[in-house]
């Protein structure tokens, strides 16, 4: 059922919730989270989409902000859904004039009590997502760097203003390709000298795996640029010869390994619907994208042409770099360790 | 393994994935297979939960080609899969699908299954590990063990370098259908494959609700205080089916509903529910406290009113009329066979002595549910007047394991109005129904466990064993107690079960 409320108040839109929520028979599923999606009129339909099919698995309260015409009066639209796609609801918020700029002040009444708040900016998101007015309300903030006009920049942005509780889909995209190599290096191998991460130009999560990779693996890995689609090939030096995930057609992956025959395996790419149910099976901050995200600012202070390497070992601010993005990415590293 | 510097306790986005292996399946025609395990099997593709190159065999007497089987999977996938279908997972698994086809006791036709699996190390990199799934009756075990051992296919064999490859066994319940057929079978498979490559599944333990029991018990503070006789007045654990036995009269008759459910799920649930707290949830620590616990159970002095049993006649149910269990297809008109079982328990602990534990299963009843309901005691004193509280039942916490899986707390709430009036209300917890579709299937959960070789959710022999020391002086009663009395289809069951709880003042939930 579809409520149209113009003109309105947070008041009434609590209200309404609460009469929809009798009407639908004293409706006992339990909300998990709240889910604050900061978004445009262009964006809003396919978003509000992937929430309600995520809110599936984690039945939620969607709160759908649109900001309109920031110079005329100040006015609050408001459309309710309930009980259509799956047990969440979902209020689509249009500020208008001056009220934009306080969409804080329209949410915090409208959150389910004693549930969880994650910000979410389809988008692309703000530099500091953890200093915006609706990240602050939010334990769990998910920005889209692949999203953003220059993908590496953004990332460097998010590096540099990372807080805990920050996260980015670029990252969740990067999951089944690191599952994948995890269960690789779960296997005999020889050891590994470096590597390198192929994949479309502006691709931000081949830029992470490269990170998470020279991070966890302590050798160098390269970055090289491919026609896509997304990620093409990670590939590992050994002694022995090299190891190969090769995936040329955004489908389906084939595993090299010296002396071994090839292994093929899925590795789709995922909807943001399930790149969203990932995201918000865990609230708790994720301290390996923080990590990944920082040993990508340190070795990404030269060249960003292909080619260029995330630098081996832990991070460590005072090494490589443009100075001041290193000033800034001690600043990050303090509030990372409180 | 050496330590992965890829896995992080801290990354918990990445899961665990199966190493390289080949799953050969026998009785890939039955109905297991094709509802149940063959979609497990794609979900876990769909889910990137499989390794490159996995690799499913199946064996049975058709007469098959590969592409036969894979035809048998597509359909089977495509019907009962739990996530969406996609073509380009399909292809991946359907690469690595052969076919046997052949008798148990056709040396041939293992010889043969013997070199697909080696073929299939050559071609598709499956590292000489090998789970085998018998879905099959009990009595073909003995022969499918033999065959799989002298075709030396139960032997992992070793390369030099690297870890030495695995090989397991995995089967279904029954296991056995008294603690002597039991030991014979376990001595049979344990000939041929150590304790540890050996896992039994009861898929009521790959269900989320019932790994939900342990997050309830250990994970939280509220519960604990009261989950002990100091509050807990009984406990009831029901498994009730609305089906009568379908088409599998052949396997039912001369089983009965107490050896079919009890004497697996329902203890397996009883043991969840009233063991201590493990060290930790390792398979060693886990089984360790439910075999003390079954080791604690106890039968009523007086079987005789201390049980129940009977047998379903025609009549309605759901608004169908349906045959009785003697008029089924396949079932002798003077069969004995129980559909429907009740037992009272005692276990003999400090935590619950004197609670005691009700257990019931059975066929045709008015509806399909699962659960555990914890039955709490009444307030010592009401500081009401007695009409207030005439609406006021006993406080409940219910796990609802099928369907609708969730918990439910039940306890008195003032009605709304100038008088003082109690009545029962209900806290709800659900996992909620579009919801559920989300959370694994138990065959899917319990077949990467296989394949990864994670046992805690899989009962050890002493478990089965220590069920059947529990079941078998049941039985033996049973047997020489006549007839099973008969109750309607889409009743509550016989009165003798009724009566088995009303002895004691207490009364069945309802169903």
């Amino acid at each position: 059922m579809t409520i149209d409320l113009t003109s309105t108040t947070t008041g009434a839109i609590r209200d309404a919730l609460t009469r929809e929520r009798n009407r639908l028979g004293g409706q006992t599923t339990g909300m998990v989270l709240n889910l604050i999606i900061v978004t445009d009129e262009a964006g809003q339909y396919d978003a509000v989409r992937a929430a309600s099919e995520a809110g599936r698995e984690h039945p939620c309260r969607i709160l759908g902000i649109i900001t309109r015409r920031p110079d005329a009066d100040s006015r609050l639209d408001a459309e309710i859904h309930t009980g259509e796609a799956g047990p969440s609801q979902t209020v689509l918020l249009r500020m208008y004039g001056p009220l934009g700029q306080h969409a804080d002040s329209v949410i915090r009444p409208l959150l389910a009590a004693d549930t969880p708040v994650v910000t979410w900016w389809p988008g692309g998101g703000p530099a500091r997502p953890s200093r915006d007015p609706l990240g602050v309300l939010a334990q769990r903030r998910v920005t889209d760097a692949a999203e953003a006009t220059s993908p590496r920049e953004a990332l460097a942005a998010r590096s540099r203003g990372y807080q805990q509780g920050d996260t980015d889909l670029s990252w969740t995209r990067a999951t089944s390709w690191r599952s994948l190599l995890a269960a690789t290096m779960d296997q005999p191998h020889a050891a590994i000298s470096g590597g390198r991460v192929t994949a479309e130009k502006d691709n931000p999560t081949a830029d992470l795996i490269a990170a998470w990779l020279a991070n966890r693996l302590g050798v160098p890995f390269a970055r090289d640029n491919s026609g896509g689609p997304g990620i093409t090939e990670v590939r590992f030096t050994t002694a022995d010869g090299d190891i190969v995930l090769a995936r040329p057609d955004g489908r389906t992956a084939t595993l090299t390994k010296p002396g071994q025959p090839d292994r093929r395996v899925a590795l789709h790419r995922r909807e943001t619907a399930e790149l969203l149910t990932e995201e918000l099976r865990r609230l708790n901050p994720d301290e390996v994208y923080g990590e990944t995200l920082a040993g990508l600012a340190a070795s990404s202070g030269g060249d960003q042409a292909g080619g260029d390497h995330a630098g081996g070992g832990q991070p460590d601010g005072d090494q490589a770099g443009g100075s001041q993005s290193d000033g800034d990415q001690a600043d990050g590293q303090h509030q990372d360790r409180p | 393994m050496t330590s992965n510097p890829l896995r992080d306790s801290r990354d918990r986005r990445i899961p665990q994935v199966a190493g390289p292996c080949v799953l050969v399946m026998f009785g890939v025609t039955g109905d297991l297979a094709s509802k149940k395990l063959l979609p497990a099997v794609y979900d876990l593709a769909n889910r990137g939960l499989l390794p490159p190159g996995f690799s499913l065999v199946g064996f049975a007497r058709r007469d098959w080609v590969d592409e036969d089987f894979a035809q048998v999977a597509y359909e089977a996938v495509k019907l009962h899969s739990r996530t969406p279908f996609r073509e380009t997972v399909w292809q991946q698994v359907c690469e690595g699908v052969r076919f046997v086809s052949g008798e148990f006791a056709d040396d041939d036709a293992f010889d043969e299954l013997a070199k697909t699996v080696a073929d299939l190390d050559a071609q598709r990199g499956t590292g000489g590990n090998c789970a085998f799934y018998l879905s099959v009756p009990p009595k073909a075990f003995p022969l499918v063990i033999q065959q799989l051992k002298r075709s030396g296919l139960s032997e992992p064999g070793g390369t030099s370098a690297g870890p030495r490859p695995w090989r397991r066994i995995v089967i279904e319940k029954p296991f056995g259908h008294d603690l002597k057929s039991a030991r014979e079978l376990n001595a049979m498979v344990d000939a041929v494959f150590p304790a540890q490559s050996v896992f039994r599944i009861d898929h009521y333990l790959g269900k989320e609700t019932v790994q939900n029991i342990l997050a309830l018990r250990f994970a939280n503070t509220l519960y604990e205080p009261i989950w002990n006789r100091g509050y807990v007045d009984h406990v009831q654990i029901t498994m009730a089916e609305d089906i009568g036995i379908g088409g599998r009269a052949g396997y039912y008759d001369g089983i009965g509903a107490a050896r079919d459910v009890i004497q697996n799920h329902l203890l397996q649930l009883l043991a969840l529910t009233a063991m201590e707290e493990p060290v930790s949830f390792a398979a060693d620590s886990l089984r360790a406290e439910k075999e003390k616990v079954l080791s604690a159970v106890t039968l009523p002095p007086d079987l005789a009113a201390g049980t129940g049993r009977g047998q379903y006649s025609a009549g309605w149910q759901g608004g169908v009329q349906v045959p009785g269990y003697l008029e089924e297809e396949g079932i002798p008109a003077d069969s004995h066979t129980d559909t429907y079982a009740a037992i009272e328990l005692a276990v003999d602990t400090r935590r619950w002595a004197g609670v005691p534990f009700f257990l019931r299963t059975g066929k045709r009843l008015p509806s399909r549910m699962s659960e555990i309901a914890l039955m709490f005691q009444r307030a010592p004193h009401l500081p009401f007047t007695a009409t207030d509280t005439e609406e006021l039942g006993q406080n409940a916490l219910v796990i609802r394991v099928q369907p609708d899986e969730g918990v439910t707390i039940r306890f008195g709430s003032k009605v709304p109005g100038s008088a003082m009036e109690v009545r029962d209300v209900n806290m709800d917890f659900a996992y909620g129904g579009a919801f559920t579709e989300s959370s694994p299937e138990a065959y899917e959960r319990l077949l990467l466990d296989v394949l990864i070789g994670d046992p805690p959710l899989f009962p050890r022999q002493e478990e089965v064993e220590l069920s059947w020391t529990i079941l078998d002086p049941i039985e033996e009663f049973w047997a020489s107690a006549g007839k099973p009395e008969q109750y309607p289809a889409g009743s509550d069951g016989p009165a003798s079960a009724d009566a088995l709880v009303a002895r004691t003042g207490r009364a069945w939930r309802r169903l």
